[in-house]
């Protein structure tokens, strides 16, 4: 295979036309001179920059994760929620099928990536090889649409305008955590090379 | 940058789903797995059973989309009164309440992108099917652009989940998941699916094999 990789030859994969494409300063993007979707793009200090958000996003899951998140206030009566409580409640209710897909999508996936991200990044920067790395950054490519805080932060939105009328919603700091979290998460997903990850990973194993 | 403007396919060369390492396909038999050098994933020189496997998805979600719109998506009981809500009924409350910006949002996710899905992806999948050879480059566009705006769909499953969460005020006010809930999120995740069982590079392959 050294043969390809010496030229870096690569099909595009929304069309399959091969192209060699010459080694690229970083930050650049290559696209595919048929179809015009991008190949790869290279990044400026991908290492670096992905474990600092990753590291930084950690922090803040655990913080929105403990932390009160919405509460809702009618006069004498009110009730704090958590993150997790409207997946509880779901539980509850008996659909057990819903509180799964949003336990998912919006709790364990982001936190998957970021446990991920961290599992490989930590190891390419202290330049040392750990066991699974490629099937972790196998599964972290898969996964990437299912994560999806960033509705979730709409859905919230909607929600305080639906009961705008009927009650005072206080947002407490989980919130504020889960909307700069959604930030922090995008800017380490795009820190990510991965053409230089499979580079290295695939290295000379 | 230098192009041979040969396909893969055409070289006898694969390209690996998951590292993207292009390497040559091994000689087996056509239903034996073949495994990338570099990552192990399996090989497959196009996505296997792509057509069948979209339409079928997109059938099925198709069929719940009719349940997800008819049925309840939250049962509101308030001071013992109990009212049922479906999706539309959802967006013709916040655009009689005034809330324009909040009923487009909702409408536009939960009922506009689920069709337009739909459409995009049976057009996708007929225009392969009797060899178009119409700009390739637009329908590859189509493509990337279904598999970008379906996320968004799951809005109204999250906006369930926290007035579910936060509206438990015993006798005074409760609101629990109705059973259009469940079928709106089978359709968002089985579009979702089918969009990535799609395989673009099929729109390319009959407009190379027509030239």
């Amino acid at each position: 295979m050294g043969k390809f990789k010496s030229m870096h030859q690569i099909a595009c994969h929304e069309c399959d036309l091969v192209q060699e494409i010459p080694p690229l300063p970083a930050p650049a993007t290559a696209c595919c001179l048929r179809c015009g979707s991008v190949l790869f793009r290279t990044k400026v200090d991908s290492i670096n920059r992905t474990l600092a958000w990753t590291i930084a996003g950690l922090v803040l899951y655990v913080v929105a994760v403990t932390f009160p998140f919405l509460a809702m206030k009618n006069g004498a009566i009110g009730n704090q929620t958590g993150l997790l409580s409207g997946i509880q409640q779901l539980y509850h209710q008996g659909i057990i099928s819903l509180a799964t897909l949003v336990l998912l999508t919006c709790l364990l996936i982001p936190l998957l990536q970021m446990l991920a991200l961290f599992y490989i990044f930590v190891p390419l920067k202290l330049n040392f090889r750990v066991k699974y790395a490629i099937s972790m950054f196998r599964l972290f490519q898969k996964v990437k649409p299912w994560s999806m805080m960033e509705i979730y932060l709409l859905g919230i939105l909607v929600s305080i305008v639906k009961l705008g009328k009927m009650a005072t919603i206080v947002p407490g700091l989980a919130v504020i955590a889960f909307g700069l979290l959604i930030f922090v998460l995008t800017f380490a997903l795009s820190a990510v090379d991965s053409h230089m990850v499979w580079e290295r990973l695939g290295g000379d194993s | 940058m230098k192009a041979s403007f040969a396909s893969a396919r055409k070289l006898g060369l694969v390209s690996c789903h998951d590292c993207h390492l292009l390497s040559r396909m091994p000689q087996r038999a056509a239903h034996q797995e073949a495994a990338c050098p570099r990552c192990g994933g399996e090989l497959h020189q196009r996505k296997p059973n792509s057509l069948m496997r979209t339409w079928a998805l997109v059938l099925a979600a198709m069929i719940l989309y009719i349940p997800a719109n008819v049925l309840p998506m939250t049962i509101t009981t308030t001071l013992g009164s109990v009212s049922a809500d479906t999706i539309m009924s959802g967006v013709i409350y916040f655009m009689h309440s005034g809330s324009w910006a909040i009923a487009l949002v909702i409408f536009t996710a939960s009922v506009f992108v689920p069709f337009l899905k739909f459409t995009i992806l049976i057009y996708l999948l007929l225009s392969v099917q009797f060899k178009s050879i119409k700009r390739p480059r637009d329908r590859t566009r189509l493509y990337q652009f279904t598999e970008a705006v379906g996320r968004w769909s799951m809005l109204d499953i999250y906006v369930v989940t926290i007035l579910v969460a936060l509206v438990k005020l015993g006798a005074f006010a409760e609101i629990e998941a109705g059973p259009a809930a469940i079928y709106f999120a089978a359709v968002v995740v089985m579009t979702m699916l089918a969009s990535e069982s799609f395989d673009p590079r099929l729109i390319w392959d009959v407009v190379e094999d027509e030239s």
